[in-house]
């Protein structure tokens, strides 16, 4: 009995612990795309979405056009629950049926899988998140991480904010409040916030946000009352997001004054906190809404057949971002069977289709996201990022709506400071390899 | 000097500076406080009646709050409807699934284990946790759902105190939150002090054969146990999810209740309402005042911190029992 009793605890231990992987084919007539994602756990709320976008998306493709170049995707999911360790585990046990890309979703597992691109030959599309020095293509050539990186981000954010206080000139005296996630995510701004705050001479003041006090955030709100901040600005995630928008209102903090990156902007992050949250801005680098020809086929083609997505979800925020991010794996995938000629591509060859990759507007329209996203024209060999535009939306109380023209990120801070930390990174590492990949798309 | 200065004094002087705000915080930390004792709450009912420290507590909390949302959505979907009709409607139905998982736990988990070591029945709440996040994400999806409040009659809104040339606000829903806590368990004081069942209750958490060799039933006061249990996590879930949102990140919470049962004691239900508060309002002050010199997020650990200091002073916590094993 006692034995029957702990081998039932291992038993679920053990389910609790593995990462689950959603059937599939074996990659061997198709070209293999594994989705890590979290569909369960602390960050469901963001995963789902996202995770709907991405399969739906390169489903569509399979169905529409019998996949890309004539060639099916195996698309597969795997669960990670945001939990580093699993994405790990994912990785290890989705290797072996040799991806053309990683897509961790999450910063703390791409951090893990850095190492790993080069020695496994599989690249890794970080997109708009994960390491921001990642984007020095030089020293990182199997990590990629466009359109824009944490750190144009938070350059966007305070561009805004100058622009609305009438310029930088106008911000010395201020202060700057800075809510994150307190994880490799939420941290990674910080050193070009403090770089900001010392140039335009702002004060900043952090508030860390541990993931166990995610819904407990009354500590920090309280802060934020005290310190009386002239603008905060959100890095959060998860169930995070929501407890911020309410936190901020029961604070009677100015929402217009509340501006979160792009991670911050689901509409299940708004909605919740009612009239309140009207007002509150985030950062975005692609449309919301259904209303585009390639997600109208979405719903003609997988909607109700070969997806989890409800019907009311397609369109909104998160789940568009989701699709945003395999429209980067597939255009990678296109441009490496032009490249190489091959339509049974390889890790290798998809890793110079992401340092070749280029979506024009012409592009964008071509394949059914007219006017979705900026044009993707300045990855390259020697910049992984592009450090690409993005746009404000504020919630209006029903849904999110635009309210700045494409705003460009300050690269010229930005690139110097990536630089060094990507220098740093490789110094700290010791034997981290020298690039001997040849380049097909210099700057 | 100055370091001293931070920590020893400056904190003080902040707090006669501007009272308003420490009023607040310490409201916010009742608050937290109260849900933090509810939660413990849960834990030192089963801990009494069985000796199993229940690792599910939380996930308890996340699966009643689940239940209920997405009852209330099956019930409204009906058609014609009215709202509060549904929603308490919604409540009845999730008392009834507790009062099921109760009788499912005792029947499924705790009876074939009976005379285990204490081990193998943590070990089976460990898994029941699983179980229920697995049930429950496969039944409800694993989106954040927004709590039922207005449609159980549940205040919306907040009061501002003016005083000390500041104010202080009162969330309505944080007012009911303490009302409501207060009364379940000043309820469940009076039901397990003074009422039959109660007794038999201090009975079988005293000694199990003792009990059963007077004709207690363990099974039905196990069942109780879980039900009031259940119950209690019902109501922490309607609270604390309408302070944010009703999704699986809510367990977490629970483990917050440990620092209270350390310091409270496993086996002492004013230890779980005292060491609550005390909890809350600590982790409050102290990340208020205390946690710009560490960089802030010192809460999550402090609670923690807190109830080892106790410990130092008091090994078997505020109200728990000091027993002397002679050899």
């Amino acid at each position: 009995m006692r034995l029957k009793g702990l081998l039932i605890g291992a038993m679920l231990g053990a389910m609790a612990g593995t990462p689950a992987l959603a059937p599939a084919a074996l990659a061997q007539d198709g070209i293999y795309v594994p989705l890590f994602s979290y569909r369960t756990g602390p960050f469901a709320g963001s995963g789902i979405p996202i995770a709907n976008g991405m399969s739906d998306y390169l489903n569509m493709l399979n169905a529409r056009d019998g996949g890309i170049g004539g060639v099916r995707l195996i698309v597969e999911e795997c669960e990670t629950g945001y939990d580093t360790k699993k994405g790990v585990e994912c990785y290890e046990s989705t290797k072996s049926k040799k991806p053309v890309v990683t897509n961790p979703y999450s910063t703390g597992i791409t951090l893990q899988l850095i190492p790993k691109a080069a020695v496994d030959k599989i690249p890794v599309l970080s997109m708009a998140y994960g390491l921001s020095a990642s984007a020095d293509g030089e020293r990182f050539p199997w990590v990629f991480n466009p359109p824009a990186t944490y750190w144009d981000g938070l350059s966007m954010i305070m561009k805004y904010i100058a622009g609305k206080e009438g310029g930088f000139d106008k911000l010395k005296g201020k202060t700057i409040g800075y809510i994150f996630f307190d994880g490799g995510y939420g941290r990674e701004p910080i050193p070009l916030l403090e770089q900001f705050a010392k140039t335009y001479g702002f004060d900043t003041k952090l508030y860390p946000v541990p993931a166990a006090e995610m819904q407990n955030q009354s500590a920090q709100w309280l802060s934020v009352r005290r310190d009386r901040p002239n603008y905060m600005i959100m890095w959060g995630w998860g169930a995070m997001n929501p407890t911020a928008v309410r936190e901020a209102a029961r604070t009677n903090f100015p929402m217009d004054r509340f501006l979160g990156v792009w991670w911050s902007g689901g509409e299940d992050d708004a909605r919740p906190a009612g009239e309140g949250a009207k007002g509150y801005l985030t950062l975005n680098f692609h449309g919301v809404g259904a209303d585009y020809p390639a997600i109208q086929d979405i719903v003609k083609h997988v909607i109700g057949k070969n997806s989890q997505t409800p019907r009311d979800k397609v369109g909104e925020n998160l789940y568009n971002r989701g699709v945003y991010n395999s429209v980067l794996i597939a255009e990678a995938i296109r441009t490496a069977q032009q490249i190489t000629g091959k339509k049974l591509v390889t890790g290798e060859d998809v890793r110079r289709g992401l340092e070749s990759l280029t979506i024009t507007e012409a592009r964008w329209k071509e394949i059914g996201l007219p006017g979705f996203a900026a044009p993707i024209t300045n990855v390259s060999c020697t910049d992984h990022n592009g450090h690409h535009a993005a746009y404000m939306q504020q919630w209006d109380g029903q849904k999110w709506v635009k309210v700045s023209d494409w705003i460009t990120p300050m690269k010229e801070q930005v690139r110097p400071l990536l630089e060094a930390a990507a220098k740093d990174y490789v110094e700290k590492n010791t034997g981290w390899p020298k690039r001997t990949e040849a380049c097909d798309k210099r700057s | 000097m100055d370091l001293l200065y931070k920590i020893f004094l400056d904190p003080f002087v902040q707090m006669g500076a501007a009272p308003d705000l420490l009023l607040q915080t310490l409201w916010e930390g009742l608050v937290g406080g109260v849900l933090y004792a509810l939660i413990a709450l849960g834990f030192v009912l089963i801990f009494k009646a069985s000796g199993v420290f229940n690792f599910a507590q939380g996930i308890m909390v996340v699966f009643a709050g689940l239940t209920l949302v997405g009852l209330f959505g099956v019930i409204s979907g009906l058609g014609n409807v009215n709202e509060h009709v549904a929603a308490f409607a919604a409540l009845g139905l999730t008392v009834g699934v507790m009062f099921v998982l109760a009788v499912g736990i005792e029947r499924l988990v705790l009876r074939p284990l009976v005379n285990q070591p204490d081990i193998i029945l943590f070990m089976a709440t460990f898994g029941l946790t699983y179980v229920l996040i697995g049930v429950g994400e496969l039944i409800f999806g694993g989106e954040p759902k927004v709590m039922i409040t207005g449609e159980l009659f549940l205040p919306r809104g907040s009061t501002d105190w003016e005083v000390f040339g500041g104010f202080v606000s009162f969330q309505h829903i944080d007012l009911a939150a303490a009302i409501i806590a207060s009364l379940m368990v000043a309820g469940l004081a009076v039901f397990f002090s003074k009422t039959r069942i109660g007794r038999a209750l201090r009975a079988v958490a005293d000694s199990h054969k003792a009990a059963l060799s007077v004709g207690i039933s363990l099974e039905q006061i196990w069942v109780i146990v879980w039900f009031a249990s259940g119950l209690v996590a019902l109501v922490t879930g309607i609270m604390w999810a309408a302070r944010s949102d009703v999704s699986f990140a809510l367990q977490i919470i629970a483990l917050r209740a440990l620092p209270v049962l350390i310091l409270g004691g496993f086996t002492s239900i004013p230890g779980a309402i005292v060491g609550g508060l005390i909890i809350g309002v600590g982790e409050k002050l102290g990340e208020f005042y205390w946690g710009p010199l560490l960089g802030g997020g010192i809460e999550s650990w402090l609670a923690y911190f807190i109830a080892l200091v106790f410990l130092l002073f008091r090994p078997q916590g505020l109200f728990g029992e000091k027993i002397i094993e002679r050899v």
